[in-house]
């Protein structure tokens, strides 16, 4: 049970030492192994009241296996995931009360109706009489259920199921939500409300959410966690890692085709630029565009276009490339590939459903 | 015991929210009432008995409990709604008495319900009703054992067919291992008292003497104890499972 080494990291600029109050979710050195499979490796990481944490990774990267150690489902074969306070081996009861889980694929038990499902989960999640219909009466309002209560949940559409099972995870209000590919199968209108559900329920909790979808990080999560073949290889905030993406504050600017080695000649000028590439615009004769990089971390905006209103070149774009989540994360994920695969061998994940 | 009893109460209800529930008990009826008036002669006998009636329970168990059993933990697993389960705010023995009361209470109601043939019976003579009551609570006991064995064994794997093969062998095994033919195959080599203590675990050397008027407590306790042993496998098997 001893402390991991590395455990003290800096996340978002605060340093982390033991758990404290404001932190509700701690792994310490977390690591899972599948016989020969490393499907998790030594993660440490903590979420604080009021985070919204997404969890993204390649399929198999140990995204589901680290939340079912976080839920009690599965244990660690070393280290410990601590649930405001509690380890959860140690005090999974207690641990779990606390928790509100919508596993990957979200399970129901499908020759029950919502209804008496709910009933079911209010009942062994302690609460009594009168409170059970009001807390499922709230439940249901929240997920828009209301139409399908008597309805074998077998028979309901995928968005029926999963909101279902999501009524269930937040039933009883929980402090901490950990959420494996909450939107996953619904359809975008019904993500619009999902996320909106994740973000009017962060105010003081701890919420977990597992996805593939990037915009999804970007719409919810104030704060990002990569890991790929079981480590943990990124964490901060999507703007942070927005950074990391190789065209992030890239100036892009299109002018006349004459005058492009002009401005590219002024351009130079400027000590933050680390390269200028002139590329043709398809199907516009007479344009041509500037692709300004600058250097690491340089924001460039302002100067470009400072030095274009003074020296008078009349420009038809400009804009500011953000980057991608996407390109981020396929960057971070390749390299740890390289980096992981000669210990780790193969993907993880499929030891879990054993 | 809050917990357990709205795990039972569910399950319970699971059952009869399907056509499981229907299915077995008519089936389990039929069965029992063809195997006592059709092979165990029941009126040729001229008895006010019920022995022909209880002596097939054993052989209908055999193969109508690991059915009931067989889909207690594998369809848990097969489905997913293990993770929700073993999530909730609950213990293994908490989730394992639940859902097996729930199935062996299950079972209960389907033999209380072959009530009209001790109507019959007490109809036609004079019946000794101790020992029919002594025989059917001793024919709910062993459903109860095979029950345990079958859910045991369900906790083993996703599969419930390989759950429903493997525990009929077992129950199978523990049923015979009264008669030569299972004894046989240990006489040649394993000490006297390694046969007999599996000549002793024979459930239907413990059933027959209840059936035919030795009411002895040690039967039951037998069954009990057998009960106890399995489920406790049963809660380890499920834990070993979260850490492996």
């Amino acid at each position: 049970m001893g402390r991991t080494p590395g455990w003290n990291k800096k996340i978002n600029g605060k340093t982390l030492g033991t758990t404290t109050m404001a932190e509700k979710i701690a792994l310490k050195g977390l690591t899972k192994r599948f016989g020969s499979i490393l499907a998790v490796d030594n993660i440490s990481m903590s979420v604080a009241g009021g985070e919204v944490m997404g969890f993204l990774g390649p399929n198999g990267a140990g995204k589901s296996t680290t939340m079912r150690m976080l839920t009690g489902f599965i244990e660690p074969t070393s280290g410990t995931a601590e649930i405001c306070g509690l380890d959860v081996t140690r005090h999974p009861v207690e641990a779990k009360r606390r928790i509100g889980y919508l596993p990957e694929g979200a399970p129901t038990y499908g020759d029950m109706t919502p209804e008496s499902y709910l009933g079911f989960i209010a009942e062994i999640r302690g609460f009594d009489g009168p409170e059970i219909r009001r807390r499922i009466e709230a439940v249901i309002e929240k997920v828009d259920i209301a139409s399908v209560l008597r309805q074998p949940i077998d028979t309901l559409s995928k968005g029926f199921k999963r909101r279902v099972g999501l009524a269930q995870a937040m039933l009883h209000d929980p402090e901490i939500l950990i959420m494996d590919e909450p939107t996953d199968g619904l359809d975008p209108n019904q993500k619009h409300q999902v996320r909106k559900l994740i973000r009017d329920m962060s105010a003081d909790r701890a919420i977990i959410i597992s996805t593939h979808i990037l915009e999804e990080v970007e719409a919810v999560c104030s704060r990002t966690v990569i890991i790929a073949h079981g480590r943990l290889l990124a964490d901060g905030t999507p703007e942070e890692l927005l950074a990391r993406a190789p065209d992030h504050n890239t100036v892009m600017i299109t002018v006349d085709a004459d005058k492009a080695d002009a401005v590219k000649q002024s351009l130079g000028d400027i000590e933050t630029i680390k390269s200028i590439k002139i590329e043709k615009v398809a199907g516009r004769d007479g344009a041509t565009r500037l692709v300004i990089r600058p250097t690491k971390g340089a924001l460039i905006a302002d100067a470009v276009s400072h030095l274009l209103h003074t020296k008078k070149i009349k420009v038809q774009e400009m804009y500011v490339e953000r980057g991608t989540l996407d390109d981020v994360f396929r960057n971070i994920t390749a390299d740890g590939n390289n980096e992981a695969a000669n210990e780790t061998g193969n993907t993880a994940e499929g030891g879990a459903n054993a | 015991m809050r917990n357990i009893a709205i795990i039972a109460k569910r399950e319970i209800k699971g059952y009869f929210t399907t056509p499981l529930a229907y299915i077995f008990i008519v089936i389990f009826l039929a069965l029992t009432g063809a195997f006592a008036f059709y092979i165990g002669g029941f009126f040729n006998r001229e008895q006010a008995s019920l022995v022909t009636f209880f002596r097939f329970h054993p052989w209908l168990y055999l193969m109508l409990v690991p059915a009931i059993a067989m889909r207690l933990w594998a369809e848990e697993r097969k489905t997913g709604t293990i993770e929700i389960l073993m999530t909730l705010p609950i213990s293994t023995p908490e989730a394992v008495l639940g859902k097996y009361l729930a199935a062996w209470g299950f079972i209960g109601i389907a033999l209380t319900m072959t009530f009209p043939m001790w109507i019959t019976v007490n109809v036609l003579g004079d019946p000794d009703n101790g020992v029919i009551l002594a025989s059917y609570l001793a024919s709910f006991f062993m459903a109860g054992a095979f029950l345990a064995i079958g859910s045991c064994i369900s906790a083993l794997t996703k599969n419930q067919v390989i759950a429903f093969i493997v525990a009929s062998t077992v129950c199978f095994l523990f049923t015979m291992s009264g008669l030569e033919l299972v004894l046989g195959f240990f006489r040649g080599w394993a000490p006297e008292v390694l046969v007999r203590t599996i000549a002793s675990m024979s459930f239907l050397t413990h059933f027959s003497a209840v059936m035919k008027g030795v009411i002895d407590l040690r039967d039951l306790i037998f069954f009990a104890t057998l009960i106890a042993f399995w489920l406790f496998a049963n809660v380890i098997v499920i834990d070993l499972k979260k850490a492996a």
